[in-house]
């Protein structure tokens, strides 16, 4: 069917020509074929947002259908590459319009030339049903991808294992309706479509990130989703990148939505160079990077959200635990804005339109902890940033995402100023999950951790309450007993919150020396009591540089040497007991 | 043989309506020609089956719907290119405007580039030393990087940034430097400021100027950074020169913008700006970088003056998300006769740990720097504390950071106009501030840099040095 353009305004453009159109279909708009999308259909006029820059488009050009919703290709090859919003493969583009992305560039997302090692693993006569796994091959050093059939049928033909493209056919599949399907390793997917899954787990496993703020305080379980909204300047993109390093998930989907170029390049750099801790091979054999930066086409960046989840969910269904890291949801939102506008509809709260909310909660909710068809277990976490503007938390995007998630990590500019890195703040930061995750917690680290974790956030939070006063009349008026907590309550910001993404041992610490290091500072804590109950002044204590040694225990004991945190506990015992002995 | 369409449907600020057109397409390019052979140039920005609307340059003054025809040009906007361009000034719209006369171009591109594909992009390493003390040492300008300034009126951007200009080198490099100088919106003053000061230190046979002044039609003001991007490209990527953007001010391009929207009709969003302001504005700032395989760089260092100082309003707030850092400038540190008024807290570049330390500094600058901001944070409480209660009721210790913080201002930050500093000179100074701390509150350096680099006496150097 053929439509031709009747009115373009921005990346909105009116086609005439039959009413043959779908909500959510792809259209081929002029003489480049712009790939758009239909948002608006009424008696006259289809309304489509076009995914690229509209320059030269004129009424009358032509556009043809194409049948079905905007969906992604999906199969081996999406790991270790980068694509933009739509799914197209960046570096195959490269190669068609030099450095500066052209138009009209229609690209698959897998490269049809590449032969993988295939081992088929049904025969022919044998009954199979959607989610199950026919086929697999090693898409990376780490990644094996497992090839899930979309439907149930009844294996006619079946290839021998060997090298295959993703455009070979698998198999024949006859299906109870007699239809034959031709499978290949690759399948497409539509990407406003939550792939199905047999049943959602609850929350039990966290996802551990090796940053201490994060996994100790306020933890983020698999299958769960984390925002962390903050001022610019304050390190989300850090955090984020922090995240997509170390955590512990099997694949990392990167989306850049909106963000700087600069940055997307950094990930591509350093993703290639890092290796992962687990595998010694370089973390980008377990990523997929999507990016579409700022200055890429508006309604692109709304749709790269779901093609970032689309994929994640189709790892998932291999059986992986995978996390998405969103940089950034408020991006996506004011894309939302800018088309809603464009198609003057009628603005809510602060020009967003009125399904803001809605629209988050299905992005938010698409994130879990499933069984698939196929029986195995997998998850997908989903870790937005949000940039609220001004740095103001009570802006819409802001609010409504803390209404889809549960893990709440604020970063604060005033940390930022004074270079507190990871700047996530511990009192007004939540996770909810703590509950959830509780008897993992006990199994793996032992009783005493939650309670650990209690007494380090009632210091922390004894500290704030301190500081309001010393803010006002200074530290040196205050009990002795306060001046401990203030002084306990700095080892613990500066030793264990603060942490150096930067540093070599410090970028990443097992949850064994999390606890320890906790352990140890509250040692300190109870054990400097006895001091100021004998109303010794703390500044004895100061002056032994104890406070300072654990301060730095993050940098000197390294994260395979725990049994040195025995030795700590005791100097620590030894500089109480020589304060004592001195001023007895 | 062009078609041309008489008179027109309908007048609306900067923008008229055509009917009745066929074959023009979304951007593309047309002349109206005035009773009296006057001619202006404008844009299809709005295509509606036969309707046009088109914003026109030139504004819309004397225009009837009866005296006026236009005709359409079958080609979006663009821009003649040569290296003929360097030491030339040009009109917001890209039109000579030093009375020279046109040039005779190698090259013709449309103002609104691609993105750049991030494949293509080289991530920028390599730092510009600006001599300038608060920005090396502390929020160090990288090759490739958009590092704006955020200052307010009647604060010294103007000359920080010449100074930037006059100053700005990279260690043994032989690429050749030029400087794009777009103003937009910015009074006669300003503009006979820079170029006053290319002048005086040699530099305006390797500028290119684009001069929107505050008098000019706002629609030239949205094309002028446009022009001057895509110059700078065509400088950077295909003559190979080190390019470094100057913009200012951002904030009357974001009014003109906002100007031209509500023309349009559109709805607003925050403050009345479009909704689409970060992507326009992103459209313009992502257009730095380095590409691989190529020898230049576009370097942006956009001036913007935040509307009563108030750095969450949308233009700086946008901005910031975009850029990669700011410079802050601060109105209290102006009143105390600091120049520059770099705040040193809330300015950050964010490409600067890539860019500095061992092998391309000095080895000691990213734990320096990094105590500094930590130290000098710590001062804004002891400041906090005293304003309160007195600084002779202050503990020994917030007295030793209330004296680190005014060396700090008065021998690191501040500078004369005209001082060039070496890094090394920079991180000395950076060195001997620290020096009134006991060494034990120095928490960002490790030993050995302690012991290669703290100065007991450092603080008597210091003001023995002046």
């Amino acid at each position: 069917m053929s439509y031709t353009v009747h009115g373009v305004n921005g990346p909105v453009v009116k086609l005439r020509g039959g009413s043959g159109l779908m909500m959510m279909e792809t259209v081929f708009v002029g003489k480049t074929r712009l790939i758009g999308e239909v948002v608006g259909i009424s008696d006259s006029d289809a309304v489509v947002q076009v995914y690229e820059d509209t320059e030269g488009l004129r009424p009358g050009d032509a556009a043809q259908a194409a049948g079905g919703p905007l969906s992604v290709q999906l199969g081996p090859g999406l790991l270790h590459n980068i694509f933009d919003g739509i799914a197209r493969p960046l570096k195959a583009i490269e190669g068609v319009t030099g450095a500066f992305i052209g138009r009209g560039v229609n690209l698959s997302a897998l490269d049809g030339e590449k032969k993988w090692d295939v081992t088929v693993s049904v025969s022919a006569g044998e009954e199979i049903s959607a989610g199950s796994c026919f086929a697999s091959c090693p898409e990376t050093g780490i990644i094996r991808h497992r090839c899930i059939s979309p439907l149930d049928g009844t294996v006619v033909t079946a290839a021998p294992s060997g090298k295959y493209t993703v455009n070979d056919v698998i198999l024949t599949l006859r299906d109870a309706r007699g239809n034959t399907h031709e499978l290949t390793l690759s399948q497409r997917w539509p990407i406003r479509k939550p792939r199905p899954v047999a049943s959602r787990l609850p929350i039990r496993k966290p996802l551990i990130t090796g940053q201490r703020v994060i996994d100790t305080l306020f933890p983020v379980a698999k299958g769960g989703c984390a925002a962390i909204p903050g001022p610019f300047g304050a390190g989300k993109t850090i955090t984020q990148h922090q995240l997509a390093k170390w955590s512990d998930a099997d694949i990392i989907v990167y989306l850049g939505c909106g963000e700087r170029g600069n940055e997307m390049t950094q990930v591509l750099e350093e993703f290639g160079e890092l290796l992962d801790p687990k595998s010694g091979k370089p973390l980008l054999d377990r990523t997929v990077l999507i990016a579409n930066t700022s200055n890429m086409p508006v309604a692109a960046r709304e749709a790269s959200v779901y093609t970032g989840m689309t994929i994640a969910e189709y790892y998932r269904d291999m059986g992986y635990h995978v996390a998405v890291m969103a940089d950034s949801t408020s991006r996506w939102a004011e894309a939302l804005r800018e088309i809603s506008g464009r198609l003057e509809e009628m603005p809510a709260e602060e020009g967003f339109p009125a399904y803001l909310p809605s629209r988050l909660a299905e992005f938010y909710e698409r994130a879990g902890y499933m069984v698939t068809l196929g029986g195995l277990e997998g998850s997908v976490t989903v870790i937005g940033a949000v940039s609220p503007q001004g740095g103001d938390f009570s802006e819409p995007v802001t609010q409504n995402t803390k209404r889809f998630v549960r893990a709440f990590w604020a970063l604060d500019r005033q940390l930022a100023y004074a270079r507190h890195f990871p700047a996530i703040n511990w009192i007004t930061s939540y996770s909810e999950y703590i509950e959830d995750l509780a008897p993992w917690y006990e199994e793996t680290l032992g009783r005493e951790f939650a309670g650990l974790r209690g007494r380090l956030a009632r210091l922390l939070g004894e500290e704030s309450k301190l500081m309001e006063i010393v803010k006002l009349i200074g530290a040196d008026i205050l009990p002795e007993e306060q001046k401990l907590t203030i002084e306990c309550a700095r080892a613990a910001r500066l030793g264990f919150l603060q942490q150096n993404a930067y540093h070599e041992t410090d970028t990443y610490v097992p949850i064994e020396k999390q606890k320890l290091m906790m352990g140890v500072i509250l040692h300190l804590y109870d054990e400097a009591k006895r001091l100021a109950e004998h109303g010794i002044p703390i500044n004895r204590l100061k002056e032994t540089g104890i406070f300072e040694r654990l301060i730095r225990i993050k940098y000197d004991i390294p994260n395979d040497q725990l049994i040195l945190f025995d030795d700590v506990r005791l100097e620590i015992d030894a500089a109480v007991g020589q304060v004592l002995e001195a001023n007895r | 043989m062009r078609m041309e369409y008489i008179g027109l449907q309908e007048i609306r600020g900067p923008l008229v309506v055509l009917d009745g057109v066929t074959g023009v397409g979304y951007e593309e390019m047309c002349e109206l020609r005035l009773p009296g052979g006057e001619r202006r140039f404008g844009r299809v920005i709005m295509l509606d089956g036969g309707r046009a609307v088109i914003q026109l340059f030139e504004g819309t003054r004397a225009l009837s719907l009866e005296n006026v025809r236009t005709s359409f040009t079958g080609r979006p906007m663009e821009l003649a290119l040569s290296r003929e361009m360097l030491g030339r000034v040009f009109s917001g719209a890209g039109r000579p405007a030093d009375g020279l006369g046109e040039f005779y171009p190698e090259e013709r591109r449309g103002i609104n580039a691609g993105a750049i594909n991030p494949v293509s992009r080289k991530y920028p390493r390599s730092c510009i030393y600006t001599g300038i003390s608060a920005v090396d040492g502390m929020s160090t300008l990288i090759r490739g990087q958009k590092l704006p300034i955020f200052s307010g009126a009647g604060l010294k951007h103007s000359e920080l940034a010449a100074q930037i200009v006059r100053q700005a080198h990279v260690p043994d490099d032989d690429g050749e430097f030029a400087i794009i100088f777009c103003a937009m919106g910015v009074k006669n003053d300003t503009a006979d400021f820079f170029r006053k000061s290319f002048e005086d230190s040699g530099a305006l046979q390797r500028v290119v100027m684009f001069m929107n002044l505050a008098s000019d039609p706002i629609i030239e003001r949205i094309l002028a950074p446009r022009c001057a991007l895509t110059a700078a490209e065509y400088l950077a990527f295909s003559c190979g020169f080190h390019v470094l953007v100057i913009m200012t001010d951002m904030s009357s391009y974001c009014e003109a913008l906002r100007e031209f929207s509500s023309s349009k009709g559109e709805i607003p969003s925050r403050k009345g700006y479009p909704s689409y302001l970060y992507s326009d504005l992103a459209a313009l700032y992502e257009r730095a970088g380095i590409l691989h395989g190529g020898a230049g760089s576009v370097t942006q260092v956009p001036i913007l003056t935040m509307p009563n100082d108030d750095i969450t309003h949308p233009i700086p707030d946008l901005t910031g998300y975009i850029t990669e850092g700011q410079i802050v400038l601060e109105r209290g540190l102006d009143q105390a006769g600091v120049y520059p008024p770099v705040a040193v807290l809330p300015s950050l570049s964010r490409l600067m740990k890539d860019g500095i330390g061992k092998g391309f500094t000095r080895e000691d600058h990213p734990a320096l720097s990094n105590q500094l901001f930590s130290s000098y944070a710590r001062v804004q409480e002891a400041r906090n504390l005293a304003s309160v209660i007195g600084e002779d009721e202050l503990s020994d210790l917030d007295k030793k950071y209330m004296e680190f913080g005014r060396l700090f201002e008065d021998y690191f930050v501040r500078q004369g106009s005209e001082e060039n500093r070496s890094i090394d000179q920079t991180l000395e100074l950076g060195w001997q501030a620290l020096s009134v701390l006991p060494k034990e509150e120095l928490d960002r350096v490790d030993e050995v840099l302690l012991r290669k680099y703290y100065q007991e006496d450092g603080a008597i150097a210091l003001r023995g040095n002046v």
